[in-house]
């Protein structure tokens, strides 16, 4: 199939009485989750891939609705669980601007840091399971071995690995550890060292090459149609960087560039992922050395009510953009609260972009995706 | 375009439609049976190029819904957010905005599955996370007799 033919945008599929159709999922171990899909097939060939979700749909929007702005940090954690940070920091981001609350540099320096960290950690996790699910087992154990290094510095700052909630409206629950910084530096200096590991056990090998160049091609018209943004926008060339075009915390201070392939396929966008984690460890260079010394979060009411009026924050999380659209009426609970979650967009592009392909393929493809299901579920 | 810029140059060609003050992001209001031509006439036309659907989503208010779409010109780079009343509460159904961007067809699907607001002309519209038999749960009047803890204000 060539690029010219993939614009065409194929939106509604049309299912024949004598398709061949095997269930992928919902515990299948490429699709990282419980995700269904029903692929439909001829011969070894993709003809449609139809997602099927809502396996773990927990009502978060819903449960927003009653809970307080708080406690809904705590929820929006089991969203994208490699992206607990960015998504914590949206919804403080959205509070603070609604009562327009100025938090301390410090509290932003350190957001940004915890940011990328976050970030990395989840480029780290996607780049060992990539390989794993084309058959690369021994990046499951440089990824892991390299993500732990960054849990244990969560760990010892906020006591949690995985989900945090360390945000909170104002500013963060406690201090950062003492060690924070050293550590966070030691942390740097390491993983550059190991980052020429990556390339010489995945980037440059020539039998990944094979599985992954050449399929999956993603436009940039299909990409910003489908609404694909993150890495797997930005490997079709489609600049969509929150943190260059809406910076908050403290992006607005650091020079970074914002990585773009214009390939399109699998490769492409392995490749964003694999430059970002350059630039991942460049912002943090940038600020850790310069944490502002000072309270770690801003005087606030121990009960927030927010202005009656409608608000919005957009964040980039490590799989894209995470807006957050919010209706207020006064009250210490939102009236409406809507989730624009990453992977719900980035998934329904896979039909688009699989069809045509073997379905060796689209593992690799769904796997470039970098797709969280509870995220897409919520 | 910049904010007031592109305000005047909506009041200029969608005169049906009011303009709300004060908001974060600038808003248009649109009549319910306009939608499907406004949306046409923001993403093709080329001072405007909406292309990109950032979100789209509901709001029940208990006498009407309204539906919100928030869309972003990765050419001009501005933002604005569209919004149209629904007021029939029994039978909300509004024109569809798929055929535009494909990236609504799953959001119009995820709202009719949790508000039970029907689009027309869409193609494909079944419940995305619920069962079919299930009620629409982010309806204000929702009540789900299952339910063993119950949430309240």
């Amino acid at each position: 199939m060539t690029m010219s033919e993939q614009i065409i945008i194929k939106d509604i599929i049309v299912k024949e009485s004598d398709d061949y159709i095997i269930n992928m999922g919902p515990q299948h171990p490429s699709t990282h989750g419980v995700l269904r899909l029903e692929v439909c097939l001829q011969g070894e060939t993709v003809k449609y891939v139809i997602p099927h979700i809502g396996y773990i749909h927990r009502a978060i929007e819903k449960m927003c609705e009653f809970d307080t702005y708080a406690q809904i940090i705590h929820l929006t954690d089991r969203m994208d669980y490699l992206s607990a940070h960015m998504n914590n920091e949206a919804v403080c981001l959205i509070v603070e601007n609604a009562l327009q609350v100025e938090v301390p540099e410090r509290v932003k320096y350190i957001r940004t840091i915890l940011d990328e960290l976050n970030r990395l950690a989840s480029h780290q996790l996607w780049w060992a399971a990539f390989g794993m699910d084309l058959g690369a087992l021994t990046t499951f154990f440089y990824g892991l071995r390299d993500r732990e290094k960054i849990l244990d510095i969560f760990d010892e700052s906020f006591g949690s690995r995985l989900l945090h909630s360390f945000n909170t409206p104002g500013g963060l629950m406690h201090d950062v550890h003492p060690n924070f910084q050293k550590r966070t530096k030691e942390f740097v200096k390491y993983f550059r060292k190991k980052l020429p590991e990556y390339k010489q056990l995945l980037t440059d090998n020539v039998i990944f090459h094979q599985r992954s160049k050449g399929i999956g091609f993603m436009t940039k018209e299909t990409a910003i149609a489908y609404g694909v943004t993150g890495p797997s926008g930005r490997g079709s060339g489609y600049s969509c960087d929150i943190r260059k075009y809406a910076p908050y915390s403290a992006y607005p201070l650091v020079k970074f560039e914002e990585k773009l392939q214009t390939e399109g396929d699998t490769f492409a966008r392995y490749l964003v992922r694999m430059d970002e984690m350059v630039e991942s460890l460049n912002i943090i260079e940038q600020l850790v050395d310069n944490i502002p010394q000072g309270d770690f979060t801003a005087k606030m009411r121990p009960v927030l009510k927010l202005p009656a009026g409608e608000y919005f924050q957009r964040v980039e999380t490590a799989r894209g953009e995470l807006a957050i659209y919010l209706v207020s009426d006064g009250n210490k609970t939102p009236y409406r609260m809507k989730f624009r979650t990453p992977n719900f967009s980035n998934l329904f592009v896979l039909n688009e972009i699989s069809a045509g392909y073997k379905i060796a393929d689209l593992v690799a493809i769904s796997g470039s995706l970098d797709l969280v299901i509870p995220d897409i579920d919520r | 375009m910049q904010r007031e810029e592109l305000t005047d140059f909506l009041k200029k060609h969608f005169p049906d439609a009011t303009f709300p003050e004060n908001t974060q992001l600038p808003e248009m209001i649109v009549p319910a049976g306009d939608i499907a031509a406004v949306a046409t006439e923001l993403k093709t036309s080329k001072d405007l190029a909406f292309d990109y659907l950032i979100s789209l989503t509901a709001v029940d208010y208990k006498d009407k819904f309204t539906v919100v779409y928030h869309m972003e010109s990765t050419l001009h780079r501005h933002l604005l957010v569209v919004k149209t009343d629904i007021t029939d509460h029994e039978q909300p159904a509004v024109d569809t905005v798929s055929t535009l961007w494909p990236t609504a067809i799953f959001h119009e699907r995820e709202v009719y599955d949790l508000f039970g607001i029907k689009f027309n002309g869409h193609g494909d519209l079944r419940r995305l996370f619920m069962d079919d038999d299930y009620g629409f749960p982010l309806r204000k009047d929702f009540s789900d007799e299952t339910r063993v803890l119950t949430l309240s204000k």
